[in-house]
């Protein structure tokens, strides 16, 4: 029988184009501090450290953990790097969970970050492999295709992309550490953006940041250590499919799909939009939002646009199932990161610690992370009480 | 704690090309065969894990076209480790430990070293702001280690020679070894240095190969296996990186990694020490208080071949294969990344 | 403060690495006959899916795959994007379609530009032809088709093509 775990502190940096005061190691710490301060623990407190960031031709060093051990404070401890493509950050944190319920440690640190000022994220993204026509050039052109198929599958009308994107900007005015802050964004100004991979505007894309994000992870014996209430992990999940598939839907991907019929049958989960309080999901691009609502379970096939369209997603417009209170990835995107940042904005949902982004009374929360070519899923799910 | 063990392995022939081959198309038989032999179908598999490089493959996600290799359908539950798949291995064996539903685990590592500069490529595994720009090499690294042990008075050139005729001698019985042979130490050191004191065969091969580990739990384990290779201990734990700011002739990671997975005392029948240079070999022979009696690397060690990512794995792969055949009953693995053994793994494992 | 005592708040260190890179099997047998103006696939035993390019091993079951098939270079668009964009080292004029592709006889999708085809023409089902360069200068490489084009043919029924194709899977 494994051991609970709980999340007692959260930190994270505020999210921007170009951190240019800070080196790698002066990322992380700052949020690895807010978390330690959070968990009223010092650094000599944690018995592991699992961190993890997507690619590294992005910083330009292999394995960087390596060289920050002692930044981390992680001299004479276990350290151990996770790279899951975008899900990476939810991956990571699943690790540190594992660490905890197997009772080989008491107090593990999970980071996720990455530091993208650093070299060309275009570049780093998508290098042009010989053999292959260098056609589209960014994750947006990726996916911009599989968009266009979900909007015919669905008939969805053109408009709902915009109001995803403007719903998760104006959630992130109430982030203090989200990185884009935009007073004035409304459906006129996300439509009036330039489009760039037809259907995607300028505007429905992710920003691309430098960040990190840190949680303290303990098992039970140190759950109420923390300044605030713990998160108690309910579940965790990940699933993954190949990319070359014929066939292969990249719409519904069924790794999405299994991966949460899983994990809501670990944590008796029958109903996502009437049991979870709210979801933080990683939406990089606008049309995520209702295509992950169908993968997910909160919408019938072809009706995930509907979600999106009535505000049901909207903590402004006081929808029933709040998605993305922190302004998610569309507003803040350090890849590594981004999926620890959804985990621990679930954390800090159920801790209530949301301040102005807060669901009241947020009992359960969802989380989860994407990565690769919509096939890698990393799920869990936060509670307020022990599971 | 539940029990988890290795039940099978399998490797490419190491070589120092393989051109014909991309990662994937190299471990997929590797897996097939491993699956095989044990009597499993890749749907049998509850967890896969991995264990690469972005750097050393040349691209981003260099990973993901592997597990297109593996037939991931329906989807799988798997990950990875961006480095030496030993890592890759402490991960699936955790996640055995929490998840009961989790009964074989498939962990696999590959490199291929001969698309690019190695030498030039590891010399991106340091501080980038203080020391990548001085462009330090992993040989000339190794070389400064070595250096400090000669200093010290700890050991000569002809003890690293001994290490590298010892490699070779093991590797003769080895049929997927790259480099092997009866070399005497003396010939040996009349070779010119390349990095002083470093001569070539104190040095890894420039190796391409994939490898592969399954791990069972418990009673799956004894009905897939006649004799599991149990892991007692696996640990791991890291230095600080800066050359300078360490005594090189140490590794105290090594050690303490050793010291939480049970390794030092007790009976130890094989060693299998991921020391990519020979005087690292001294260096974990001494942390891991490896005893007289011990045979250290009956499979080549390094000079088997050096699958970078990969190299570690194989040397559990190779403990256990020799505890499932009955040739050993209790033996210590050892895997490392790092500059200068900067980040050790240590595992115990033993047959019942 | 003078320019030796202000603080310094990068570096930047060009990096230049050099790879040879090895397609593999796979990817061979495809670039040899795309050389001879050729598109071969493979099928998987299990499935019966054609997989273009050709792999050794089925991605669903991995099962070692050996029966070549070859194909037309006519196909169906199954859905595409229109790129309004420019970026570095991007030759083409914009807006420009690329599309996947799924060619007569295989059942994965290729990636390909569409050109002389008026933008807002572009549609799932619409049938294309390969455009190729000149045999002449044929080499190992996807680039001996420049581009896709309309044929003219009535569409064809994409979303039903896809259904048999996913109802091939065992599981």
């Amino acid at each position: 029988m494994a051991n609970r775990c709980a999340v007692i502190g959260i930190g994270q940096t505020k999210y921007t184009d170009k951190r240019k005061d800070v080196n790698h190691v002066g990322l992380v710490r700052e949020a690895c501090k807010r978390a330690l301060e959070d968990a009223r623990l010092s650094w000599k407190d944690i018995d592991a450290l699992v961190i993890g960031k997507a690619p590294d031709t992005i910083e330009g060093v292999i394995c960087p953990e390596l060289y920050m051990a002692e930044g981390l404070g992680m001299v004479g401890k276990p350290l151990f790097r996770v790279h899951t493509a975008g899900s990476v950050g939810g991956a990571t944190a699943i690790v540190g969970t594992e660490l905890i319920r197997a009772g080989l440690h008491d107090k593990v640190l999970v980071l996720g970050w990455q530091k993208q000022s650093d070299s060309d994220i275009t570049w780093a993204l998508s290098p042009n492999l010989p053999f292959n026509p260098p056609l589209m050039a960014g994750a947006g052109g990726f996916f911009a295709p599989h968009f266009r198929e979900y909007i015919r599958r669905s008939g969805a009308p053109d408009h709902v992309g915009i109001k995803v994107v403007v719903k998760d900007r104006r959630h992130a005015l109430k982030n203090p550490y989200a990185h884009l802050h935009q007073p004035t964004v409304c459906f006129e100004e996300i439509r009036d953006t330039m489009m760039l991979w037809d259907p995607l505007r300028f505007g429905e894309t992710c920003p691309s940041s430098d960040g990190a994000c840190a949680m303290v992870l303990t098992s039970e014996k140190f759950a109420d250590h923390g300044s605030a209430r713990p998160a108690w992990v309910h579940a965790t999940e990940m699933r993954s499919e190949p990319t070359f598939m014929p066939g292969r839907d990249e719409v519904n991907p069924r790794a999405g799909r299994d991966c949460a019929a899983a994990l809501y049958k670990r944590a008796g989960i029958t109903n996502p939009r009437k049991d979870f309080d709210c979801a933080e999901i990683y939406v990089a691009f606008s049309w995520f939002e209702p295509m992950l609502a169908e993968t997910l379970g909160f919408a019938e096939p072809g009706e995930g646009w509907k979600l999106s369209d009535s505000g049901a997603t909207s903590l402004d417009e006081g929808g029933d199932i709040p998605w993305n209170c922190s302004g998610g990835v569309l507003s803040s995107n350090p890849i590594g990161a981004s999926g620890t940042v959804r985990f621990a904005e679930a954390a800090i949902q159920v801790r209530g610690q949301g301040g102005e982004r807060q669901v009241d009374g947020a009992q359960l929360a969802l989380a989860h992370a994407l990565g690769g070519a919509s096939q890698f899923f990393a799920m869990w799910i936060v509670g307020s009480e022990k599971p | 704690m539940r029990e988890v063990a290795v039940i099978a392995f399998g490797q490419t022939p190491n070589r120092r090309r393989e051109l014909a081959l991309n990662e994937a198309e190299m471990l997929a038989p590797v897996v097939a065969e491993m699956l095989k032999g044990v009597g499993l179908s890749r749907t049998d598999v509850d967890f896969t894990c991995s264990g690469s490089s972005d750097w050393i493959a040349g691209y981003s996600f260099s990973w993901v076209t592997a597990m297109d290799a593996l037939g991931a359908w329906p989807p799988i539950i798997e990950s990875h480790v961006e480095g030496e798949a030993a890592w890759a291995l402490y991960e699936a064996w955790v996640k055995m430990l929490v998840h009961e539903e989790l009964e074989v685990a498939l962990v696999y590592g590959f490199g291929r070293q001969s698309m690019s500069s190695p030498r030039e490529v590891m010399a991106m595994m340091n501080d980038p702001y203080l020391e990548t720009p001085l462009w330090p090499d992993t040989i000339s690294q190794a070389a400064l280690q070595a250096r400090a042990l000669l200093d010290a008075e700890l050991c000569t050139e002809r003890d690293f020679a001994e290490i590298a005729a010892r490699n070779l001698r093991h590797a003769e019985s080895n049929p997927l070894a790259q480099l092997s042979g009866q070399p005497d130490p003396a010939e040996l050191l009349e070779e010119p240095t390349i990095a002083s004191p470093l001569r070539k065969h104190d040095c890894p091969p420039i190796t391409d190969g994939a490898c592969a580990i399954l791990l069972a739990a418990g009673d799956r384990a004894r009905a897939l296996c006649k004799r599991p290779a149990w892991i007692r201990g696996l640990a791991h734990r890291i230095d600080v990186q800066a050359l300078g700011r360490r005594d090189l002739t140490r590794s105290q990671s090594a050690r303490l990694a050793a010291e939480a997975a049970g390794a030092i005392g007790g009976k130890v029948d094989i060693a299998e020490l991921h020391a990519p240079f020979t005087p690292q070999d001294w260096i974990l022979q001494r942390e891991l208080e490896i005893p007289e009696s011990t045979v250290i690397n009956p499979s080549g060690g390094i000079h088997q071949g050096n699958p970078m990512m990969g190299t570690g794995l194989v040397r559990f792969g190779e403990v256990a294969v020799r505890i499932i055949n009955g040739e050993a009953d209790r033996g210590v693995a050892h895997g490392t990344q790092g500059p200068c053994l900067q980040q050790n793994i240590v595992g115990v494992l033993e047959g019942e | 403060m003078s320019e030796s005592q202000k603080p310094v708040t990068n570096i930047s260190t060009p990096v230049a690495m050099h790879y040879n890179y090895s397609i593999g099997a796979g990817m061979s047998t495809f670039m040899r006959a795309i050389k001879e103006g050729k598109l071969l696939g493979v099928r998987c035993p299990d499935t019966g899916k054609v997989y273009v390019p050709p792999r050794l091993t089925s991605v669903e079951t991995a099962s070692p795959m050996s029966e070549l098939v070859e194909l037309s270079d006519k196909g169906v668009v199954y859905t595409y994007c229109i790129v309004n964009i420019r970026f570095y080292d991007q030759v083409l004029e914009i807006p420009y379609a690329y599309a996947y592709i799924v060619l007569d006889g295989a059942d994965s999708a290729i990636m390909h530009l569409v050109q002389e085809c008026p933008i807002e023409e572009m549609r799932p089902g619409m049938r294309v032809q390969a455009v190729w360069k000149d045999s002449s200068e044929w080499t190992e490489s996807m680039e001996n088709i420049q581009y896709f084009k309309p044929t003219g043919e009535p569409d064809m029924p994409i979303e039903t093509i896809m259904d048999e194709i996913r109802r091939k899977s065992h599981a």
